[in-house]
């Protein structure tokens, strides 16, 4: 039962397709969704949980579809055996920067995240040898899985949902079990967590480990399905939406964080038609959710929908139809 | 080279002075509210675009920069009322969202009332460069460095002999006793952000002679202003100010000894070298953590 | 019983005719992705202003072959994942018969594969040489390369006996790509780079990296960027006392450069399309009636023009006359059509394109150009 939402929304993530076959909305947004929900979910995970604050998140991002990028085209390695890499490197890295980066608190934390967001798209821009430059790398492979070459946005569709679902189980699994137990005592009090004898450091840690792999992870996917990368899909911009989606959604929620993703890349996909006046409106409502629904829309809209349910109770008896 | 040291120098404080009054801008802020502005730098772009429009509009360039300074503080007193003042207590993410959230929608007004387009400002005061001894400085560069020192003096004098704005101060150590003692915090709120707008529009007016403006002009900036408020120890005005001019100088180093195209990454990474080593920035207080 | 087939007659008769008037009368929709916003917004806002003003001309005057013009567009921001989003929207949702887009070779590059794949004509309006060279099937381009300018700049140092170079570029795909081809063309002009720096293309000053160029000892300055950097690097020359020669780029050919630079503008030289010095050409250039025409009528509405929106106007230009040529809207048939475009009299020059060469235009198309008293004028 615990993981009855669950079902529920890997059913719908597969029915859609079936529902609307060949359909822009469902395919190609859906599997930008999608990424940005492998995304959110690992970044929920360090922000929700963990109460720690980054601003540059998508470095690692950046990061996992470099390496990608970088191994396929200019050594001709496999595609998985590039991903691994991508993975490897980016949890090293994430590895090394933790305990400095994380003993920072608040907004001090969020300038260090921040710095290491603008460094490693600096980075991007500016070994050109490497990276191609602002211009990016083009001619990436198509991801070969064991001998089947994805190709095609019906086929990534696949893919990147199943990428997905994979990371969400195993978030819910990881809340559930002691380390995402030692994770809500770091965010309750850390102080109180340390008397518990909870290895608080260890924790954090951990956590942003995991989500710098999720985020390298969707890099990675990225990079081959669009055979193309460039450093502004990985730059402050990117970071700040990847917090908003997680905020949006409502802070430590999984599935608050998945609604987010989906809620932000449908608004970016919706506010196109306004034109000059997208900017606007967006500003505009980010301000206002945050202003009426601080908790998020996940946490927000459920609560409103149970208000609405205890008032049309309340009235009874509703007449039968 | 010294005298290329003495030109890189004078690029560093200019640049300095500025990213200093939006870093005075953050400090302020954070210390009447704990919020961080985001919106900080866009202060700094309306200031500067109202005063080219107004300028446009046949305003002469003192009445142009007056008139800017009061609109902008306008809107920062808005801003506080309307989206700060209602989520008062939210965590610190939810602030930052509101305060971009602010941004982006600023940065959308500004696109619909002056579209798309760089617009500048004629320099105050001519644009014959100055002999200091191997290096040159702009007339409008000492006006910059003039009116700053000016602007943090004052705001200085302000916060440490005036009542009001010892009050201010007051707030930042602790909001619950300075209400106890009788200062009327929300009105200390709105004098934090009427103070802050009209500091970043001032900058801005000041600027864009040098650097022109646009709608977007304020992201950076509010980053780099953003920066000098830590490394100075968010929340200290004068550590703030030390650290715009410190960053300013750093990167004009960096650009001209190291690497240009690095010098972002230069200044992002001693940001991220005095928060390794002093996790409080450079002239924080440490404050204990409440349990 | 009988009247009620011959009612059944009348309406599918009807409904036959009227589907297929509907068929006839059914547009012909042009997709276009632009930079509208965000730091390259000054090259993509023209571009789609006159991509909006000349559909809405044509349809006024009956359209192409009977078939009114419906133009599709978003805005990428200069994002080029956003860019390649829009694009599959663009083919996938909306259905369009060709492209006409891509601001930044950023972008345009970014959405190659998905363009070569689906196969759908598209014309570029971005200005790297690698988005022709090697040739892509179903990509075309209609401004000039940054080779072009690169060549044309040489030419004119060349003449003045200097041979002394510094360089200064911005961080974006327009500034390194056009600093590849410098580095690339420089010997075969027999020029030798002194100093090569760079800035970001939002930087407020440069003063430290011309200072640099500065004690160099180079004869001349080259700065190759777009929108408000070089006019910042044109003050900051003049800040620091230089007195060298400068030499801009066609990425800063527009009114907005002098405006912004002022006094310190003057005396600059730059390779760009005629377009922005209409007036100045002999009446017998016969590019001359086209560049007025299309000057009057954007400035009538949107304020001076600039070679950008002079790109976009080309590639409508092309696309349309392929159509005409096609006599349909059949992907293969348009691009062949396109690839046969022969003599066309556009703003940058006199396209002819064929099957190795995408662009079709050669470096005559470019004026150098010299900022006198405010103002443009040829040097030539």
């Amino acid at each position: 039962m615990r993981l009855a939402g669950f079902y529920l929304f890997a059913l719908g993530v597969a029915l859609l397709p079936i529902l609307f076959p060949d359909n822009y909305f469902v395919i190609v947004v859906g599997a930008s969704a999608g990424l940005h929900v492998i995304l959110a979910v690992g970044l929920n995970l360090l922000m929700g949980y963990a109460g720690q604050i980054s601003l540059g998140h998508a470095a690692f991002f950046g990061m996992g579809a470099y390496a990608s990028a970088i191994l396929t085209t200019r050594f001709g390695w496999p595609s998985l055996l590039a991903l691994a890499a991508g993975l490897l490197a980016t949890g090293a890295l994430a590895w090394l920067f933790a305990r400095p980066i994380l003993r920072l608190r608040g907004h001090y934390l969020a300038m260090a995240t921040l710095g290491f967001g603008v460094i490693v798209h600096v980075i991007l821009v500016q070994a050109t040898q490497w990276t191609g430059g602002p211009d990016g790398l083009s001619g990436i492979p198509a991801l070969n899985l064991l001998g089947w070459r994805v190709d095609g946005d019906e086929q990534w569709y696949g893919v990147i949902m199943a990428a997905m679902l994979l990371v969400v189980w195993l978030t819910l699994n990881l809340v559930d079990s002691q380390v995402g137990r030692a994770l809500r005592a770091v965010h309750g009090s850390e102080f109180a967590a340390q008397m518990m004898g909870v290895d608080t450091g260890r924790a954090k840690t951990q956590v942003f480990v995991i989500s710098a792999l999720f985020a390298a992870f969707a890099g990675s996917l990225f990079a081959h399905q669009q055979a193309f990368v460039s450093p502004d899909s990985f730059n402050l911009t990117v970071s700040v939406e990847l917090v908003t989606m997680v905020v949006l959604g409502g802070l430590a929620s999984t599935f608050g964080a998945v609604c987010g993703a989906i809620a932000l890349t449908l608004l970016q996909q919706g506010l196109v038609v306004f034109e000059d006046y997208e900017m606007l409106i967006h500003g505009a409502l980010l301000m206002a959710v945050m202003i009426f629904m601080p908790q998020g829309l996940f946490v927000g809209l459920s609560q409103a929908a149970r208000r609405v349910r205890h008032r049309l109770k309340r009235r009874q008896p509703l007449p039968s139809t | 080279m010294p005298e290329l040291l003495l030109q890189f120098l004078v690029t560093g404080i200019t640049v300095g002075s500025l990213y200093a009054l939006v870093g005075l801008g953050f400090a302020l802020i954070y210390n009447a509210s704990d919020v961080v502005n985001f919106a900080q730098g866009e202060f700094v772009m309306l200031g500067a675009m109202t005063a080219i429009a107004l300028l446009n509009a046949g305003m002469p360039l003192l009445l142009a920069a007056i008139i800017a300074t009061s609109l902008t503080v306008l809107v920062g007193l808005l801003l506080e009322r309307f989206a700060i003042e209602p989520a008062a207590g939210a965590s610190v993410v939810t602030t930052i969202i509101i305060t971009i959230g602010a941004a982006i929608f600023l940065r959308g007004v500004a696109l619909l009332l002056w579209g798309k387009d760089f617009h500048a400002l004629p320099p105050f005061s001519g644009e014959a460069p100055i002999r200091l001894g191997g290096a040159t400085v702009l007339p409008q560069s000492l006006w910059v460095l003039g009116v700053t020192v000016a602007l943090v003096l004052l705001v200085r004098v302000f916060l440490n002999r005036t009542l009001l704005g010892k009050a201010l101060l007051a707030c930042s150590f602790n909001r619950t006793a300075a209400q106890a003692v009788g200062i009327n915090v929300k009105a200390m709120l709105r004098l934090a952000y009427g103070l802050s707008a009209g500091l970043g529009a001032l900058a801005g007016i000041l600027i864009a002679p040098i650097t022109f403006s646009s709608y977007e002009a304020g992201v950076m900036l509010g980053l780099k202003g953003f920066s000098a408020a830590i490394v100075g120890g968010i929340g200290n005005p004068m550590g703030a100010v030390a650290g715009g001019l410190l960053l300013g100088v750093l990167e004009a180093l960096g650009a001209g000894l190291v690497s240009s195209g690095y010098k972002d990454a230069i200044a992002f990474l001693f940001v991220l070298m005095v928060l390794f080593f002093e996790p409080t920035g450079l002239f924080g207080h440490k404050a204990a953590e409440r349990v | 019983m009988k009247a009620s087939w011959w009612k059944t007659f009348l309406v599918s008769t009807l409904l036959w005719a009227g589907v297929n008037l509907a068929q006839a009368a059914d547009p012909i929709k042009i997709g276009s992705f632009l930079t509208v916003t965000g730091p390259a917004s000054f090259l993509g806002d023209p571009e789609l202003k006159t991509l909006q003003m000349y559909v809405e001309e044509i349809n006024a005057k009956g359209g192409v072959k009977g078939r009114k013009i419906e133009l599709i567009h978003y805005d990428t921001g200069g994002d080029a994942k956003d860019a390649v989003s829009f694009v599959k929207r663009l083919i996938k949702s909306d259905k369009v018969d060709l492209l006409i887009g891509g601001t930044t070779t950023g972008d345009t590059m970014a959405v190659v594969p998905d363009v070569e794949k689906e196969g759908i004509p598209f014309i570029s309006l971005a200005g790297a040489v690698e988005i022709i060279e090697p040739v892509k099937k179903w990509a075309f381009k209609t401004p000039h390369t940054d080779r072009m300018a690169a060549a044309k700049i040489f030419t004119d140092l060349r003449k003045r006996g200097l041979s002394k170079i510094a360089l200064i570029t911005g961080d974006g795909g327009f500034d390194k790509s056009g600093r590849t081809q410098i580095l690339k063309l420089a010997p075969e002009y027999g020029m030798t780079l002194v100093a090569d720096e760079s800035y970001g293309n939002k930087d407020t000053d440069m003063t430290a990296q011309l200072a640099k160029i500065r004690a160099a000892g180079a004869e001349a300055i080259i700065n190759f960027g777009l929108g408000q950097a070089p006019a910042i690097v044109t003050k900051n020359i003049k800040q620091l006392g230089i007195t060298l020669p400068v030499y801009q780029s066609h990425g800063v050919a527009s009114k907005t450069f002098i405006d912004l630079a002022g006094d310190a503008a003057e005396g600059i030289r730059l390779p760009a399309a005629a377009l922005v010095v209409a007036e100045q050409l002999p009446d017998t250039d016969p590019q001359k009636p086209v560049l007025l025409a299309y000057k009057t009528k954007y400035e009538a509405k949107h304020g001076p023009v600039s070679t950008f929106g002079g790109h976009a106007y080309d590639g409508l230009l092309i696309a349309v006359a392929a159509l005409e040529r096609a006599g349909s809207a059949d992907k293969t048939k348009v691009r062949d059509a396109i690839e046969q475009t022969k003599g066309l009299i556009g703003t940058a020059g006199v396209f002819n394109m064929t099957p190795e060469d995408h662009m079709g235009l050669n470096v005559d198309a470019f004026k150098l150009l010299e900022v006198h008293n405010g103002a443009w004028r040829i040097v030539e």
